[in-house]
C-alpha cells in the first residue's frame, strides 16, 4: 500500500489537568473521506487541532506524509464551523489569501481565485463582503479558500452545524463532488450519525474520559447513498448502538 | 435600495431639528423680556456673528473671525495629528507586545484620568506662554482616546484569525501586516474620530495659554470685556465646526471601512 497521508500515533492531549486525548491511532489514506464521530466534549475538535498544528501533542505524535507536524502550514487546510473569513476582504481576496501569502504573482494570485470562486459557484458575489453573505456562502468561501491553497489533507470542524438542513444538504452534495473531482482527503467532525454515514468512507468513533478511538466502521455502501434505504438504517442502527453503549458506560461510572 | 433608504432617512433627519427649534425659541422667551441681561438673545447672537464675519461696527471683534478660525482649525488638525503619531504606534505596542504592556500600562492608565485643565499651568511652565502650549495641550487632549481605543483594538482580534492566516501560509513575524492591523482599522478609526472630537472640546482650554488669536482666544477675550454675545457666538462656531469635522471624519470611515458591518 501507498504511503499514508495521515499517521497519528499513540496521541496524547491535556490542557492543565484535563486529558482531552489519550492514546488515539488512526491512520488514514490519501482520498479517504474520514469522519470523526462522538458525543460533545471525547476531543474531536482537539484531534483536529493537533492534526492541523495550532495546538501540540502532549503524547505520541502525528505524521502528515512522511513528516512530523510541528505547526499549521498550507498542506493542511481547516475549515471552522464559524468560518473563520477575513471580513476585510471581499470573497474573491479571502480565497487569493493562501496564495498571496505564499508570494505568488499577483496574476497568478487572480486567476487562482477567480477559478476556485467559481468552483464554489459565488461568481456572482466574488466582491461582496463576508459580512453580507449567508452562513452557507461564507463556508463556501472557506472551503475555497483551503483548495486554492493546494491544502491535499482538508480538515473539517462540523462546518455544517451551523446551517439550515436544506443548505447543509446542498453543501454535503457539494463537498462530496469536490472531494471526488480533487481525490482531496478529507478529516471530517461531526456529532451527527447520518451525517457521518452519508459523507465517509471510515467512520472512526471516539470516545470521551479521556478521548481515545473506540471503532472504525467501513462504509461501503454506493455514492449518492440513499439515507431512507434499508442498508442505511442498518448501519445507523449499528453505530448508534455503539455511541449508545458508550453513554452508558459513562452514566454507570 | 441604497437610495431608497437614504431619501427616507432625509425626512427623518429633519425630525432632530425639533428640539433644537424648541429651545432656540426658549432662549428667546427668556432673554428677549429684559433689557440689557447678562445672557444675550439669539438676535443679538446672529448680529456678533455677523459682525465678526464681516466686521461692520468696527470694534476689536469685528471682522476677525475668519483668522480665529483658521487657527483654531491649524491647531486642531496639527495636534491631533501628532497626537495620532504618538499614539498609534504606541498604543500597538502597548497593545501587542507582553513587556511593553507591563511596563508602560500602569503609567498610562495613572495619567489618563487627569484632565487637560490641570495642565495648564504646568505646560505653560514647560512650553511658555502661547502656542507652543496651545498646541501641547490640545495634543493631549487627543492623545489619550486614540491610544487607548488603539490598544484595545489590536488587542482584541479574533483569535481565530491568527489560526486561519497560519494555516494559509502567513508566517508568524508577518502576522501584524497580514491580520492585525487590518483587523483593528475599525477600533482604531474611532479612536481617531474620538481624538478629533476631542481635540475640538479642548480647544477653548488651550487657547487660554496667551495666544492671540484662536476661537478659544477670542471668548476669553470677550469674557473680561463682557461681550456675552461674542462669547455665545463663539460657541455656536466651535460647535458647528466640530459637527463639520466629525461629519467629514464619519463619511471617509464610510468609504475606507465597507467591509465593517458597523461603519459601511
Ligand atoms: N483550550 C482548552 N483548554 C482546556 N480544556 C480544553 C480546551 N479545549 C478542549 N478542552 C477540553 O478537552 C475535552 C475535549 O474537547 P473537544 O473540544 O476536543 O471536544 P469535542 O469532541 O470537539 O466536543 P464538541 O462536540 O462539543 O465540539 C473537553 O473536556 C474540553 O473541555
Ligand atoms: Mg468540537
Amino acid at each position: 500500500m501507498a504511503e499514508p497521508i495521515l499517521v497519528i500515533d499513540k496521541l496524547g492531549k491535556r490542557y492543565g489537568t484535563v486529558e482531552a486525548l489519550r492514546g488515539a491511532d488512526l491512520v488514514v489514506q490519501r482520498g479517504e473521506f474520514i469522519c470523526l464521530l462522538g458525543a460533545s466534549g471525547c476531543g474531536k475538535s482537539t484531534l483536529l487541532r493537533v492534526v492541523a498544528g495550532f495546538e501540540a501533542a502532549s503524547a505520541g505524535r502525528v505524521v502528515v506524509s512522511g513528516k512530523p507536524v510541528t505547526g499549521p502550514g498550507p498542506g493542511r487546510g481547516m475549515v471552522f464551523q464559524d468560518y473563520g473569513l477575513f471580513p476585510w476582504l471581499t470573497v474573491r481576496d479571502n480565497i487569493g489569501f493562501g496564495p498571496r501569502a505564499r508570494g505568488l504573482p499577483s496574476a497568478e494570485v487572480a486567476r487562482i481565485a477567480d477559478r476556485f470562486v467559481e468552483t464554489v459557484g459565488l461568481t456572482r458575489f466574488a466582491n461582496a463582503f463576508p459580512h453580507q453573505l449567508s452562513g452557507g456562502m461564507k463556508q463556501r468561501v472557506a472551503i475555497a479558500r483551503v483548495l486554492a491553497n493546494d491544502a491535499e489533507l482538508v480538515l473539517m470542524d462540523e462546518p455544517f452545524g451551523a446551517l439550515d438542513a436544506m443548505t447543509r444538504e446542498r453543501l454535503q452534495d457539494e463537498l462530496l463532488t469536490i472531494w471526488a473531482e480533487r481525490r482531496l482527503t478529507v478529516l471530517f467532525v461531526t456529532h451527527a450519525i447520518e451525517e457521518a454515514i452519508l459523507l465517509a468512507d471510515r467512520v472512526i468513533v471516539m470516545s470521551p474520559g479521556p478521548g481515545h478511538i473506540v471503532a472504525d466502521e467501513r462504509i461501503d455502501l454506493p455514492r449518492r447513498r440513499d439515507v431512507s434505504s434499508p442498508e442505511f438504517n442498518e448501519v445507523r442502527r449499528r453505530l448508534s448502538a455503539m455511541l449508545h453503549s458508550d453513554h452508558q458506560r459513562e452514566d454507570a461510572a | 435600495m441604497g437610495a431608497a433608504l437614504r431619501s427616507a432617512a432625509a425626512p427623518r433627519r429633519l425630525l432632530g431639528l425639533i428640539v433644537p427649534a424648541i429651545l432656540l425659541v426658549a432662549w428667546w422667551l427668556a432673554t428677549s423680556r429684559q433689557a440689557y441681561g447678562l445672557i444675550p438673545t439669539p438676535g443679538e447672537v446672529v448680529t456678533a456673528l455677523v459682525d465678526l464675519a464681516t466686521g461692520d461696527e468696527g470694534d476689536a471683534f469685528s471682522g476677525r473671525l475668519p483668522a480665529h478660525i483658521a487657527a483654531s482649525v491649524g491647531r486642531v488638525y496639527g495636534a491631533f495629528l501628532l497626537a495620532a503619531l504618538a499614539a498609534l504606534p504606541l498604543g500597538m505596542l502597548v497593545g501587542r507586545l507582553r513587556w511593553a504592556h507591563t511596563l508602560l500600562d500602569p503609567l498610562l492608565q495613572v495619567l489618563r484620568p487627569i484632565p487637560v485643565t490641570a495642565w495648564l499651568p504646568l505646560s505653560m511652565i514647560l512650553f511658555g506662554l502661547g502656542a507652543r502650549s496651545a498646541f501641547f495641550l490640545v495634543a493631549l487632549g487627543a492623545f489619550f482616546p486614540i491610544l487607548v481605543n488603539t490598544i484595545f483594538a489590536v488587542r482584541s482580534v479574533e483569535p481565530r484569525l491568527f489560526e486561519a492566516a497560519s494555516m494559509l501560509g502567513v508566517s508568524p513575524t508577518r502576522m501584524f501586516p497580514k491580520v492585525v492591523l487590518p483587523a483593528s482599522l475599525p477600533g482604531i478609526f474611532t479612536g481617531l474620530r474620538l481624538g478629533l472630537g476631542f481635540a475640538w472640546v479642548v480647544i477653548v482650554v488651550g487657547e487660554m495659554t496667551g495666544v492671540q488669536t484662536g476661537l478659544g482666544a477670542m471668548i476669553m477675550d470677550a469674557r473680561q470685556l463682557s461681550r456675552t454675545d461674542v462669547v455665545v457666538a463663539g460657541m455656536v462656531v466651535i460647535g458647528a465646526l466640530g459637527f463639520l469635522s466629525d461629519a467629514l471624519v464619519l463619511a471617509l470611515g464610510r468609504r475606507l471601512l465597507r467591509w465593517s458591518p458597523s461603519h459601511g
